[in-house]
């Protein structure tokens, strides 16, 4: 055998429960910290929800202010934003996973829509500010072109300015990225030699991706959408770069209404000096956990409900 | 390296000692290269493929005979740097040409692989697949299509009573003649099955072995094999190759009990590869 040296039992023994102790320790810290967290918030804000915080406009008055505007503009600017950020994304991830050719080209793609999903989202409002808002700066000075009836929902202004449709626009753009590494990274997963089954079948790569690739991949691309849904409603920073206004007292009526989001309106709150703000803020940060965590949620029960192991 | 070609002495060989008849050509390969970027993987391979036998290709690993069977359903076109030349023909028609349509040459040519592959889909969608690419058929006519392969497979009668369970909750033999069973859907003329049972036990073995002599009166089929024994069993010609060439293909109860080639002999008997 060999000569040397035995390394005691009980030292190992020790050596493995003291790792073990240390990672309790940053586990009960990070968990502790995030309780801390929600503690407070929870003291300052849960009096303040009442179902009139969540049907009233914002107000001068604290008592009377509530989220509606926000709220609904959230929902808004999420419907946008997933109306078109998640066909781009995912039809990119299928075309650079299924059907383009490794080249130089195309990895330099991959790698920098990888970089882009790390690029901080205030960079992306001022290029949604100056695409979407100003169309680069195209009749500056001049009357925007109106299309259609003002009153109506198919009502459209060219630039689209501090509007909810450019809000989303913005927020598609951001989330862009992470849209297509999600489904680049589920459409991966799929096991080639369903590719090869399929093939091997008659298929033309069209009907492979179409009934075999994308349906399995379907739960961790809808997985990733959704994480990446959470991510859009809780940014801020694009939103006020765009010029959304800080009171917004009514809720869109079509995609060229001036709109706020949650997370703008908690920021406006929670700059005042006055307590009873603070408040309301607190009570408007509650929402919005709760509607990350229900995306959560959603996100974890679709990846339950649709996953099939692949072999 | 000489390459014996294969196809100057086997039909008339096969029409020697095969009792019955004397089946033509299916696959013909003559003079054919396959070559993975500069790489010749397979090097002036002749062979005929008789139709509704069984061609069992036997060799060491890496020896080109999956590589082969792989060109004959153009499933090499996937690989990039995979390219082929001489002639390999499918009823005589070119299956190189840049103009064969590949989605109907691989309807004619079905493939069975190494490890079961079902689509993680119900057992009726997954034998349904083949059919459903290339025609419309009514719901009463796809229902009587996928019970004919089944029962072809002969797996009907285990999964009757679940069809539209998920393919995955089968056993791996049951798994591979489901493989079978869904390319035979489609309607090839020829099977290619690149090492069928290497994935399964010996029980799930014994009734694919069975399927496959079954199945040699309606389809030409070609299987790649590492088990001598399976090679013996099942196949009416065999093709040895070694190190990209074909040393010696014929009957395989010849090629088994008197090959001509030195080489051939001491591969089937064990004493290399």
């Amino acid at each position: 055998m060999t000569d040397a040296p035995h390394i005691p039992v009980a030292r190992r023994l020790l050596a493995n429960r003291m790792f073990l102790a240390t990672c309790i320790t940053c586990t009960g810290l990070a968990v502790c910290v995030l309780a801390v967290l929600i503690v407070s918030i929870m003291m300052d804000g849960v009096h303040r929800l009442s179902p009139d915080f969540i049907a009233n406009f914002a107000s001068r008055k604290p008592d009377q202010a509530g989220i509606r505007a926000p709220l609904v503009g959230s929902i808004w600017v999420c419907a946008i934003c997933a109306l078109t950020a998640l066909p781009v994304g995912v039809g990119t991830a299928i075309y650079l996973e299924e059907f383009a050719k490794r080249s130089r080209l195309t990895e330099l793609i991959r790698i920098n829509i990888s970089n882009l999903s790390g690029v901080p989202s205030i960079v992306y409002g001022i290029i949604g500010l100056t695409a979407f808002s100003r169309f680069f700066g195209w009749r500056a000075g001049s009357e925007p072109i109106e299309l259609g009836n003002p009153e109506s929902l198919l009502y459209l202004r060219l630039p689209f300015g501090s509007s909810v449709l450019a809000g989303g626009l913005t927020l598609a753009l951001v989330v862009l990225p992470i849209v297509i590494v999600a489904s680049q990274e589920a459409i991966r997963a799929v096991p080639n030699s369903l590719r090869q089954g399929a093939l091997a079948l008659g298929s033309t790569r069209w009907q492979m991706v179409s009934r075999i690739t994308l349906p399995a991949s379907l739960p961790m691309v809808m997985t990733g959408a959704i994480l990446a849904m959470s991510r859009a409603i809780g940014e801020a920073a694009p939103i006020l770069v765009l010029g959304a206004p800080l009171m917004v007292l009514e809720t869109p009526a079509n995609l060229m209404s001036e709109f706020t989001v949650l997370p703008m309106q908690i920021f406006n709150w929670a700059g005042r000096a006055k307590a009873s703000f603070q408040e309301i803020a607190a009570a408007a940060i509650i929402v919005q956990l709760a509607v990350l965590m229900s995306f959560n949620a959603l996100a974890i029960l679709v990846r339950q409900r649709l996953q099939t192991p692949f072999q | 390296m000489t390459t014996m070609s294969a196809s100057e002495t086997n039909p008339t060989t096969v029409a020697a000692t095969m009792p019955g008849t004397r089946e033509p050509i299916s696959i013909q390969a003559v003079g054919f290269d396959g070559f993975y970027g500069s790489f010749q993987a397979l090097k002036g391979i002749s062979l005929d493929i008789p139709r509704h036998q069984v061609t069992a290709f036997i060799g060491p690993s890496g020896c080109g005979k999956s590589t082969f069977l792989r060109w004959m359903n153009r499933m090499n076109d996937t690989i990039v740097g995979a390219r082929a030349s001489g002639t390999l023909t499918l009823d005589g028609e070119d299956i190189l040409a840049r103009s064969v349509d590949v989605v109907d040459l691989r309807r004619r040519v079905g493939m069975v692989f190494q490890r079961p592959n079902p689509f993680p889909k119900s057992i009726f969608d997954n034998v349904a697949f083949g059919p459903r690419l290339h025609w419309k058929h009514s719901r009463a006519d796809l229902e009587d299509l996928v019970e004919r392969s089944l029962r072809s497979a002969a797996l009907w009668n285990e999964v009757k009573d679940r069809l539209h369970a998920s393919a995955l909750g089968l056993s791996g033999g049951q798994q591979q003649r489901l493989c079978i069973a869904r390319a035979i859907a489609g309607g090839p003329e020829v099977l290619l099955m690149d090492e069928p049972c290497s994935a399964l036990d010996p029980k799930s073995t014994a009734s694919v072995e069975n399927l496959i002599r079954q199945l040699r009166t309606d389809y030409t089929i070609v299987i790649v094999t590492h088990n001598m024994q399976q090679a013996s069993r099942i196949s009416d010609q065999t093709a040895f190759f070694f190190e990209g060439a074909l040393i010696e293909a014929g009957q395989t109860e010849t090629l088994f009990t008197n090959p001509r080639s030195k080489q051939t002999e001491d591969y089937v008997t064990g004493r290399f590869g």
